[in-house]
């Protein structure tokens, strides 16, 4: 059974207009998320997956501006929404959480009074009633002894229950799509299991979707459904999980899983398979494919064209000329 | 462990504190110490790379500065090479520095902004007053070869370069004397995935062709696991666990150790791994819980656990815990409490 389309994002451009030349943060991308779906949108910097999710939110901020594309949310086109049906979308329907919870959290009001606000922003309820709902959400996400932390300040938490915190406010109204961008790359690794635990947690209750941005391939692997692998502003290769990992067909892709130490791997000490150079600058795009001055397997078309997002397997997309086949290398 | 038996030890800390004092009142005088390194241990053979790993506050970036004496240690003792440095006025401690280097994490803010690369690599030459000016000029030609930045880049400056070049100017600043340890703290996590592997693959050729000897500090321990030899983890200023990097891995006996390697993600969706999950958060450094500083978030602890510091000691073969639980021989005692 095909689930109900919750966001579709088509043909998305977001340009920043600096004084050293425009800068093509998001070109063309497109993704589709489900409703309860997670999706990854992994990369590098520069690779424009915050700039995509801003540009969701309609928040981009001058010099840059959204260009092009459509970005459509249970069927209505966010694009020509005026600011204040945005307003009334932001935090309600979609909501965000970031790697610093303290650019969402207001440092002089306790954390209490920024969630009951939130509730009492976006819902028909008395001061009572948001304040109960607020010592439940708060509880929810693990936060001991709520009531007392209720009065607290943002500065007074540790940066795990301030992540928390925001997490709670980001549910508050139940929003359909939660964005988390980066949300738990500031934390330690046994405060980024508790976080991550409790998304998939909320995730299973709410039944929300999630858009996961992170540059940690790893907690692609961990957290999501769908993964879109994000180049200097373009989507290299879309697909389920276990075919971005299993069988990546983009070098780039292949490249990086390649590359990245695993606790799994046996060869340890040993030079990794890095991918050579680095990603380029925004104002010195090679010509054709993006990626060809780092490939191994670039041709002169590469450094002509830009290939197409295609699909070579079913619901498998690559932008590439000379996708990689890992299953057949193995055979 | 076998490999290093008869290696020779280059760098040992004995039980090595370091506290910063919490100013207030109107004299400012200390009201509290922040114990960042809290007793500590331990030692490192010639050739090796030896790993503290740990989360915010354990106290591991601290460890490194203060074995370099970028801290004066509190007390405790570090021996390089034999020679107890911990009593080392900073004069005393200049020739050393050829032999003792340190790479930073963050590539931005330890470069000198106004100095021309070439510069910047030839500053620990000039100092050490090591060669003329043109065998310095040629030394730092060398050293950019080596660590694979263009000698044509010579006249640039640090902000003319990526977050990865950068990273191989700091680490061609730590080998042009020709050290023998050098201290990497967090040398790679400000890095983008596609250069982290990039710059490991630059220390490991280095360490080979160099014969270094690192202390490595990282809080990802994928990475830590592919370049050590050796691991210590830290907790709250303390050592909890201390063992060959593939001991520690197939064989982690302190609670900590556990909960820290199961909270690591890994990339591959078919692996679903059974995950500890650690109630609360690391507490303060200025008031560490009496006895095991794990105790708090420990789902073993005992009455014990608040009452005595635990011991790291060797339970064999070189591997060392710090819980009163686990006995001689890796046997462990430890139940849910």
């Amino acid at each position: 059974m095909e689930k109900e389309v919750l966001l579709e994002v088509k043909d998305l451009r977001t340009y920043f207009y600096t004084e050293d030349g425009v800068v093509r943060a998001v070109d063309g991308v497109s993704f589709t998320i489900h409703k309860g779906e997670v999706l990854g949108l992994v990369g590098e910097s520069g690779c424009g997956k915050s700039v995509t999710s801003l540009s969701i939110m309609r928040l981009v901020d001058a010099p840059g501006k959204i260009v092009g594309g459509e970005i459509i949310f249970k069927g209505e086109d966010l694009l020509k929404k005026s600011e204040e049906e945005m307003r009334k979308i932001r935090g309600s329907e979609i909501a965000m959480i970031f790697q610093e919870p303290m650019t969402a959290l207001n440092p002089v009001y306790t954390i209490g009074d920024q969630i009951m606000e939130a509730i009492l922003t976006h819902q028909d309820v008395n001061e009572e009633e948001a304040k109960k709902q607020t010592i439940k959400l708060l509880d929810l996400v693990g936060i001991p002894d709520p009531e007392k932390r209720f009065s607290e300040y943002p500065h007074e938490m540790s940066g795990g229950m301030r992540q928390r915190a925001m997490i709670a406010m980001a549910i508050s109204c139940n929003p359909d799509l939660l964005i988390s961008d980066e949300a738990t790359t500031a934390l330690d690794v046994t405060i980024q299991a508790q976080i991550l635990e409790l998304m998939k947690d909320l995730q299973r209750k709410i039944g929300m979707a999630i858009l996961f941005i992170t540059h940690d391939l790893a907690l692609v692997a961990e957290m999501t459904d769908s993964v879109a692998v994000t180049y200097t502003g373009k989507i290299v290769e879309y697909s389920d999980v276990r075919s971005v990992f299993k069988n990546p067909h983009h070098p780039y892709t292949y490249g990086l899983l390649e590359s990245i130490p695993s606790l799994l791997s046996e060869r340890t000490k040993e030079p990794l398979p890095a991918i050579e150079g680095m990603v380029p600058s925004p104002y010195r795009m090679p010509k054709g494919c993006h990626f060809n001055p780092r490939c191994p397997f670039a041709t002169d078309i590469c450094r002509k064209e830009m290939p197409e997002l295609k699909e070579v397997e079913p619901n498998h997309l690559v932008r590439c000329f000379h996708p990689v086949n890992v299953k057949e290398e193995v055979s | 462990m076998s490999e290093f038996k008869d290696k020779k030890i280059i760098l040992e800390v004995k039980n090595l504190k370091k506290y910063f004092p919490v100013l207030g009142g109107v004299f400012s005088r200390p009201v509290a110490w922040v114990k960042a390194v809290d007793d500590v241990s331990f030692h490192i053979y010639e050739g090796e790379t030896f790993s503290l790993v740990g989360e915010s506050g354990s106290g591991k970036t601290t460890t490194g500065k203060t074995i370099l004496k970028l801290h004066e240690p509190t007390s405790g003792h570090i021996l390089f090479e034999g020679k107890d440095i911990s009593n080392y006025s900073p004069s005393e401690m200049r020739p050393l520095r050829r032999d003792m280097q340190i790479i930073f994490q963050d590539p931005y803010g330890s470069l000198n902004p106004r100095l021309p690369v070439g510069e910047i690599i030839r500053e620990p030459l000039a100092v050490h007053k090591i060669g003329t000016k043109k065998e310095q000029e040629e030394r730092v030609v060398e050293i950019m070869k080596l660590v694979g930045l263009r000698p044509e880049y010579l006249h640039r400056y640090p902000h003319e370069f990526s977050g990865g070049q950068r990273q191989r100017i700091g680490i061609a600043r730590a080998v042009v004397l020709n050290p023998k340890f050098i201290v990497a703290d967090e040398p790679v996590s400000a890095l983008d995935a596609s250069i982290q592997a990039q710059v490991l693959n630059l220390l490991l050729e280095l360490q080979q062709k160099l014969a270094l000897t690192y202390l490595f500090i990282a809080h990802n321990l994928a990475v830590v696991r592919h370049v050590s030899d050796r691991i210590g983890v830290m907790y709250l200023g303390k050592l909890m666990e201390v063992a060959d990097t593939k001991e520690l891995f197939d064989n982690p006996l302190h609670p900590y150790t556990q909960a820290l390697l199961s909270a690591i993600p890994i990339p591959d969706p078919d692996v679903k791994k059974e995950r500890i999950i650690l109630q609360g958060d690391i507490p303060s450094p200025i008031n560490p819980p009496s006895g095991c500083p794990f105790r708090t978030r420990c789902m073993y602890a005992k009455d014990i656990c608040a009452e005595k510091t635990p011991p790291l000691v060797d339970i064999g073969d070189g591997h060392y815990v710090a819980c009163h639980f686990v006995k001689k021989g890796g046997k462990v005692e430890y139940s849910k409490s």
